[in-house]
């Protein structure tokens, strides 16, 4: 090698470690609004960096194909990154996800063909790496494509349970294994797409018989994969910062997935085993309830919100799904004129993602300081006047924290049953994601508020604006 | 390609890093979990270097092709992510009307 060559390897090494420590510091500034945005531009720089440091230090034997790649690949990130809606933004990160999966399986193909070409032999910790690459890429691929079509309805929601899948799926996992022991004794194409294909699939059938409900979770796991086979590819390799920067979300990925399943109350085996809200059918029979609930009106709900000191919102999906987050933070500012502290309870699966609701909420002008989460919120509710519920449901049940019996019981709530009243703005009586019946409805203090969310709070703007 | 010492290095980095990941990330608060998952997500298309390694050695057509797709899967998640994340930043206000 010669002494520039070495050179220009040396300062690619140095910029890699630079670049590590812009990823971990840009991460940091996530730890707050305030400098979340400098640290995402901090990232964005490591990046470049990296990339950079990548191209300089290498001979480049033609360059024709890699612009191709990098222009096209720009023009489609950064055309779907602008023409994105918020409420669309976990179908998104489930497609980049498995884009991520996508680029390590690809690498790792590339790696081989170069290597058989080169006809050494391929020693077995690199064949190993190669073949983690593609197993972790691949299903997160296919995985991420069945949840991006689950989130926007191409592919149906409710689980889907082929008979003998856990068989399947076993076979499968041995399929790989075994393909994997073929590959690492002779390193050949067809062992190695042998896997791929088996990992495609496995991809699909793991994500297939989960409820979408359960989103949250898979994308927040999709998420860490992605991460892993980026760090797979750092060792298949030899790259520190590609483990570093793979890691880094790896774990982030996992943590999410940690937070989504204790606020939903589930354990990551009860998610992927998966089948969660098939037997709607007979849990619905609740939905018969004949208990009487006090139902009002949009005036009677500017009445009470008008005379009260102070208010939470509590906003559920189904807010974002009549885009009412607007006329909300219409409704808000007019009660923080007459002197009424609003506030606004998340719980952590409010969304269709970590985060979603509060993403949603800021794009409406809400201050992200006035957006509570769980900890945060529950102790205020029995110091508060009124707490509006505007398409939520599951998460304010108090069966959760009262109903041994219930199917929900453990699951972390929001306390809205502790305000001195609560208003409901729902469509109809019908049941939650879980399928249980929501006995918030029937206490004394509940008033109901039948009707489009939109709708509705437009109606109480009016009539507050009249008071 | 790589001898076992440099493979326990490596796995010497790979779980430090998970480490540190690790107690970086749970300061981040839920309010920006959502920017925090597609910010990571640009993050993992750090796969864009090995896509560049590989491309950068391709002699043949499949395996510049093959470089090419990877390096063009690696941009549309560097570029993608990284934009929609600060997009989504640039909507977190104060009451006080600073922007974030």
């Amino acid at each position: 090698m010669s002494t520039e060559a070495l050179f220009n390897l040396n300062a690619a090494g140095i910029a890699y470690i630079v670049s590590a420590i812009l990823f971990i510091l840009g991460l940091k500034r996530l730890g707050s609004p305030a400098t979340a945005r400098t640290g995402n531009r901090l990232s964005a720089l490591a990046m470049l960096l990296a990339v950079l440091a990548t191209v300089f230090s290498n001979d480049i034997a033609s360059w024709e194909w890699i612009l191709v790649g990098v222009i096209v690949g720009s023009g489609i990130g950064a055309y779907s990154a602008r023409k994105v809606q918020m409420t669309s933004m976990p179908q998104l990160v489930a497609i980049f996800n498995g884009l991520g999966g996508a680029t390590s399986a690809v690498v790792a193909a590339g790696e081989l063909i170069r290597l058989i070409d080169l006809e050494e032999l391929i020693p077995q910790d690199v064949s190993i790496t190669i073949m983690a690459s593609v197993i972790v890429g691949g299903a997160t691929l296919t995985g991420s494509l069945i949840a991006y079509g689950k989130l926007q309805g191409v592919v149906p929601t409710r689980p889907l349970l082929l008979p003998i899948r856990h068989v399947i799926n076993t076979v499968l996992l041995l399929g790989m294994i075994g393909s994997t022991a073929w590959f690492v004794i002779d390193p050949s194409i067809s062992a190695f797409l042998t896997a791929a294909i088996m990992a495609v699939a496995l991809g699909i059938l793991i994500v297939i018989p989960i409820g979408g409900a359960d989103m949250p979770v898979v994308i927040a796991l999709l998420n860490s994969y992605s991460g892993i086979a980026g760090a797979a590819t750092g060792f298949v390799l030899g790259n520190n910062i590609l483990i570093i920067a793979g890691s880094l979300v790896g774990a982030s990925g996992l943590i999410l997935t940690r937070i989504m399943t204790k606020a939903m109350n589930r354990s990551l085996v009860n998610v992927m085993l998966g089948g969660f809200g098939v037997d709607d059918s007979t849990m619905g029979a609740s939905g018969d309830d004949e208990r009487p609930v006090t139902s009002i009106l949009p005036e009677d709900a500017a009445l009470i919100l008008g005379y009260a000191q102070s208010v939470i919102f509590v906003p559920g999906y189904g807010l974002a799904v009549a885009q009412a987050q607007h006329q909300v933070r219409e409704l808000a500012d007019l009660l923080k004129i007459k002197g009424i502290t609003v506030k606004y309870a998340i719980h952590p699966v409010a969304g269709r993602m970590p985060g979603h609701m509060n993403v949603l909420l800021a794009e409406a002008n809400v201050p992200y300081d006035e957006l509570k989460d769980l900890d945060e919120i529950n102790g205020e509710f029995s110091s508060t006047d009124v707490a509006v519920v505007i398409g939520a449901n599951d998460v304010t049940n108090p069966s959760a924290r009262n109903d041994k019996s219930s199917p929900i019981y453990g699951m972390p709530i929001l306390n809205v049953d502790q305000a001195q009243s609560v208003i409901m703005m729902k469509r109809s009586m019908s049941s939650g994601f879980a399928g249980v019946q929501n006995e918030l409805f029937f206490l004394e203090k509940t008033q109901m508020l039948f009707g489009d969310a939109k709708n509705s709070v437009e109606k109480i703007v009016g009539e507050i604006k009249d008071l | 390609m790589f001898d076992l010492q440099t493979l326990i290095v490596a796995l010497t980095v790979f779980v430090l890093a998970i480490f540190i990941g690790y107690e970086v990330i749970t300061k981040v608060p839920p309010t920006l979990h959502t920017p925090l998952m597609s910010g990571s997500n640009a993050i993992s298309g750090i796969v864009i270097v090995g896509a560049l390694l590989v491309a950068s050695k391709a002699d043949g057509l499949i395996s510049q092709i093959l470089g090419a797709i990877a390096v063009g899967l690696a941009m549309i998640n560097v570029v993608g992510g990284f934009m929609v994340t600060d997009r989504m930043l640039k909507m977190f206000k104060r009451s006080d009307g600073k922007e974030s």
